[in-house]
């Protein structure tokens, strides 16, 4: 799309108006913050941050966590789009292998070994949720992580999980593995043969 | 219908006849008769027409160094031929051009009916339509088709990422199915055999996996069983799928149905770098990609080379990778002479001990498994020093497919620079009683345990100097006054020559662990301190200069240069 | 060597320099606390020291506006890792930061803040090329920010030292040919006599006189001190931080002082060149003093001259936003100079006619 640049006025290439209303504007605030006392701190919340926890917004995108669904099982089953497509590589994740452990959940097959978000590194981009194929991980409402060390900012699997809570969604693997038993012809077994 | 007599068959020149063809509308010439799978002139197939005009026909079952069986239609074309008038002579259009009759059912005139390239053998003046809209419809039906019981999960399917399902319903298929039913469910990681695991539901029976074991390999394992929508791979009752060939299977599968049980939900494979490399599991050098991340090889696969493996290579090697991440590889300089366990102090020693040994006292005992370049470098210390060579021969069994006898990559590589002797390993009996009547009083080994040839530990222990490379650590690492850490093949650049003395080289992939150097890089070092060059005056590394002057030196290999190498390797003269 | 001129310079230079770093530091606040009225903020207000709150009277408005927060500043500024970079060229690495801050200090020397107290003239040099030597003086300036571009050895702060010695240049010569006209009516180099030529009438300030030459030297010092809307060497949006990009502690801390220093010092130059110095018009404060007290008021109101300046610099920081490099190259070459130059034939000719 190419868009036509307009020619500019006399008025605006002299650039005093512009400077002008920016003083107005300026001015306009400057007021109101110092002569009437309001400012956005005010207006917007009880009071100012430490004291008052700040009230957080539907659709803010805080810090990535992974959920769990409503049963309790891992959702997010270590397929790594989401460590492909983080552009600042905050995701790790180990995937299980050969050996590792089986999802915790029947029918999945697959969950990560380990899931590592470097929170030092993370941008709060929401691509990892918005990749997700298995709804598993969500930008949740926490926007002041701290840590005393580096090591502390990389949230383990364990942590992810337990303060990502429970998104009840679809379970497909469930439906599937519901929709396998209810046809009788091919009994699916419940978890990956032995190796 | 076994084996053909030689593995891989090597494929016939295509005819110098040619047809001449319209693709989407463009004139070319092709061949008349092209290579099949067995490498024998066959008529040409729309296929292999379209893929000399360069026009990619979408395709599952089809594979070229297999049987053509045509079932997946995923390469249905439109297409026509020149139009017969009842005197059975061409109709012409009025610009003299011949008339096209465009295929199509037959009594259904209006209908376009294509077919499936893979096996329809073009004839002149043939068009065909790869791109048209009626070609489109076809490839959209058919996706939908195999998707209908497809379970869709990719999340959790190792293809991912090289999935011809994926591929081809992104590129040609519809995003929505009119299929409402429940999907047909199939058994779910069946044990297939010790190497392989099957996902039925994925299946989209293209057959290519029962062929290849059948046809190629010989070990008919495999069949589809059941009816219908049950249709199911599966192994014969009571057998295990399982020969030495058996992963091919995994890449031949154009969807994640075969899996491969080593690299099973290890990687996902856009996250691996891919290295062209050459499998050192024996002397017939499979061409083989290394898929690696961060330092880590996670598999190799078989890379296309008709001169050497085809598409293929045998389960033992492509499994053999494990020893490259090893936690307890050697890594550190190790050193028992004046000048400390660095670089440096340990090579200034080595050349000082070799330039004060008496010629004619030094054995070298270096490995059919180290590159040709550190070989020819050996052969000139050796040569410097008047000493005794050889390698340690390896001998199994070879199984007339691609497996040799010979267990060493590059024993050819030993014989042209002269380490070894016509019978490798002969000379070892000589160096073992020199060492014991005091004659050989320094003994440099290169990748080769030799306690277990003949030489113990209390013949090593009446050493002068004992100077050892290796990779892992053994019972004559543990000896060694000095030890220098070397590279396995993924961790530097080199060459190995296969037993039909093709020179192929492979690439770096990974980074070495520790302090360990690619052995040629040192080696060349060890001969300019040996010849009294003071170091850090000592010239770069190059590997293709040190390859370029090797081929120049050895007679076999004149004419061939690293640059035009190339992957497929050049054969040399030996 | 006369010793009681020694004595009185240092002196001189001893509290002229206390008084403008701790302007600079509380510039920082002003500029903090300006930002968020603009911003609708409160900005900083909750740093004091736990002592504060209990000194009578003054302790509770001390710990009410962020006055300590100039001293937590300095403070963090000095307790936090001096980070030097592997990749960096160290000499030039740790020249740059001094190189910048020295030129904006020296630029005060000539500058004079006030009338005199007793017998001394409140200026450190009365110099008698004055003038030249500040503009000599701040053009060292862009050596210190090209240096640490260039010794940073990373793109951003390359990008940046680039940026900052074409923009300097190119307005060092629009500010210099915007004095001249002064410099005709006065017919002198020496600040002081720029001073008492201002002096009598409140029209008699050069920024009445010479309004064209006082708007190209306002704006050639927002270029000059690299504020925005012409901060493109740190152009925090674009380079990351420009030429400081790589410095930490209190290198950057230098770099940070610099820029309020060279605030201060353009601002003053302004004063004294264009709004009368330290002389008001009114009640005899144009004449140089003859009470101590007297004095002191004339400091005060060159002080608080100068502290409009910096207000206003402050505030167009937060009111404009960035000029696109080619514009601010276009209106310094194509604009300010052309007028420049002008201005200064158009001042000649009606000097000429005025004599004749």
């Amino acid at each position: 799309m190419i868009v036509e640049r307009k020619e500019l006025s006399l008025a605006e290439r002299l650039y005093l108006p512009a400077v002008v209303n920016g003083f107005s504007v300026t001015w306009r605030h400057f007021k109101r913050t110092v002569f009437e006392g309001r400012n956005a701190a005010k207006e917007t919340s009880d009071g100012y941050y430490p004291e008052v926890p700040w009230k957080v917004e539907r659709g803010y995108r805080g810090a990535p966590y992974l959920v769990r669904d409503q049963e309790g099982s891992t959702k997010c089953v270590s397929c790594q789009l989401c460590e492909f497509v983080c552009p600042p590589k905050a995701i790790r994740i180990t995937p299980p292998g050969p050996d590792g452990p089986p999802a915790d959940r029947d029918n999945a097959e697959k969950m990560p070994k380990e899931f590592e978000i470097n929170m030092l590194r993370c941008i709060f981009c929401g691509l990892c949720q918005e990749v997700c194929p298995e709804e598993a991980i969500f930008l949740q409402k926490d926007y002041s992580l701290t840590g005393l060390s580096r090591a502390e900012m990389i949230y383990n699997k364990e942590k992810l999980l337990s303060l990502g809570g429970t998104h009840a969604g679809t379970q497909k693997w469930r439906h599937k593995l519901d929709e396998a038993r209810a046809q009788e012809a091919f009994p699916i077994e419940n978890r990956p043969a032995a190796h | 219908m076994a084996n053909p007599p030689s593995f891989p068959p090597v494929p016939a020149a295509p005819s110098a006849e040619t047809l001449s063809i319209k693709v989407d509308g463009r004139s070319i010439a092709v061949p008349k008769m092209m290579p099949d799978w067995q490498g024998r002139l066959q008529p040409t197939t729309m296929l292999q027409a379209c893929q000399a005009a360069g026009v990619e026909v979408p395709h599952y079952c089809y594979h070229s160094k297999l049987p053509v069986a045509g079932n997946c239609r995923m390469c249905l074309v439109e297409f026509g031929t020149p139009m017969m008038g009842p005197d059975r002579k061409p109709v012409v259009e009025a610009d003299g051009t011949p008339k096209i009759a465009r295929s199509v059912l037959p009594y259904e005139p209006g209908t376009p009916r294509g077919a499936i390239a893979c096996a329809t053998p073009i004839s002149p003046g043939m068009e065909i339509y790869p791109s048209s809209p009626a070609t489109k419809q076809m490839r959209e039906a058919v996706l939908e088709s195999l998707l209908i019981n497809h379970p869709l999960d990719c999340p959790i399917c190792d293809q991912a990422g090289e999935c011809k399902l994926q591929e081809y319903s992104v590129e040609h298929g519809q995003s929505s199915s009119q299929f409402v039913e429940p999907k047909v469910h199939k058994p779910k990681a069946v044990d297939l055999g010790p190497r392989i695991m099957l996902d039925d539901e994925r299946c989209i029976l293209c057959t290519r996996c029962i062929r290849f074991t059948k046809d190629l390999v010989g070990d008919d394992k495999l069949g589809i069983v059941n009816r219908g929508s049950y249709n199911t791979i599966a192994a014969f009752p009571g057998t295990r799928f399982d020969n030495n060939y058996t992963l091919n299977t995994v890449d031949l599968c154009p969807v994640g149905a075969l899996t491969s049980k080593d690299f099973r939900f290890q990687m996902r494979v856009w996250f691996l770098k891919e290295t062209s490399s050459v499998c050192t599991s024996c002397a017939t050098g499979c061409n083989i990609t290394l898929w690696s991340r961060e330092g880590r090889i996670h598999r190799y696969t078989p890379r296309d080379n008709d001169a050497v493996n085809a598409s293929w290579m045998c389960d033992q090697g492509r499994l053999n990778y494990r020893w490259i991440g090893r936690e307890d590889r050697l890594r550190e300089v190790v050193s028992q002479r004046p000048g400390g366990r660095t670089w440096n102090g340990a090579l200034k020693a080595v050349a000082t001990s070799l330039a004060a040994a008496k010629p004619g006292s030094v054995a070298l005992v270096a490995s059919a498994r180290q590159t040709t370049e550190e070989l020819f470098l050996l052969s000139q210390l050796a040569a410097r020093l008047n000493a005794v060579t050889d390698s340690v021969p390896r001998q199994g069994e070879a199984d007339g497919l691609l497996v040799n006898a010979d267990r060493n990559p590059n024993m050819t590589g030993a014989r042209i620079t002269g380490i070894a002797g016509e019978t490798p390993g002969a000379r070892l009996k000589e160096i073992a009683s020199g060492i014991a009547n005091g004659t050989i009083r320094t003994l440099i080994v290169f990748g080769e345990d030799v306690t277990r040839v003949g030489i113990g530990a209390e013949l090593l222990g009446k050493l002068e100097t004992l100077v050892v490379s290796d990779i892992l650590p053994n019972a004559t690492t543990k000896m060694a006054h000095v030890l220098l850490p070397g590279c396995a093949h993924a961790e530097k650049r080199g060459t190995f020559i296969n037993a039909k003395g093709r020179v192929q080289r492979f690439l770096k992939a990974v980074e070495p662990p520790g302090n360990a150097r690619p052995e040629a890089e040192f080696l060349e070092e060890l001969l300019a301190l040996h010849a009294g060059a003071e170091a850090g005056h000592i010239r770069a590394f190059s590997m293709e200069s040190l390859f370029n002057r090797m081929a120049r030196e050895l007679p076999g290999l004149s004419g061939i240069e690293w640059a035009k190498l190339g992957d497929g390797g050049a054969p040399a003269a030996v | 060597m006369d010793w009681s001129f020694l004595l009185f310079s240092v002196v001189k230079i001893f509290v002229v320099f206390s008084v403008v770093m701790t302007m600079v530091a509380y510039a920082v606040l002003v500029e903090r606390k300006v930002s968020a009225f603009i911003q609708d903020r409160v900005g900083p207000n909750r740093t004091t020291p736990f002592f504060a709150k209990f000194i009578p009277v003054l302790g509770p408005l001390l710990t009410r506006w962020g006055i300590f927060q100039p001293m937590a500043d300095a403070l963090k500024a000095i307790l936090k890792e001096d980070y030097t970079p592997g990749h960096v060229r160290k000499i030039y690495f740790w020249l740059a930061p001094a190189i910048a801050m020295v030129p904006a200090l020296l630029t005060l020397a000539v500058i004079p803040f006030g009338s005199q107290l007793g017998a001394q003239k409140m200026v450190i040099a009365d110099l008698d090329v004055g003038i030249l030597y500040t503009f000599g003086i701040v053009s060292l300036g862009v050596y210190g920010i090209v240096l640490a571009g260039y010794a940073a050895n990373s793109k951003y702060p390359f990008l940046g030292g680039l940026r900052s010695s074409a923009q300097m240049i190119s307005y060092e010569i629009s500010m210099g040919l915007s004095v001249i006209p002064i410099f005709l009516m006065v017919g002198s180099l020496n600040l002081s006599d720029v001073i008492s030529h201002q002096s009598g009438n409140l029209f008699h300030w050069h920024i009445f006189q010479q309004p064209i030459a006082f708007f190209i030297f306002l704006i050639a010092a927002f270029a000059e001190t690299n504020r925005l809307p012409f901060d493109l060497p740190e152009a925090e949006t674009e380079l990351v931080g420009g030429y400081h990009t790589e410095y930490s502690s209190m290198k950057f801390a230098l770099f940070f002082l610099g820029e309020y220093a060279a605030m201060i010092s353009v601002s003053a130059m302004m004063v004294t060149l264009f709004l009368g110095g330290w002389t008001l018009p009114f009640f005899g404060l144009d004449q140089p003093a003859t009470s101590l007290g007297m004095g002191l008021l004339h400091i005060l109101i060159f002080l608080a001259k100068l502290c409009c300046f910096l207000v206003l610099i402050i505030w167009v920081r937060w009111m404009l936003p960035r000029f696109r490099y080619d514009q601010l190259m276009d209106l310094g070459w194509r604009r300010f100079i052309p007028v420049a130059l002008a201005n200064i034939v158009v001042t000649a000719a009606v000097l000429l006619f005025a004599k004749s």
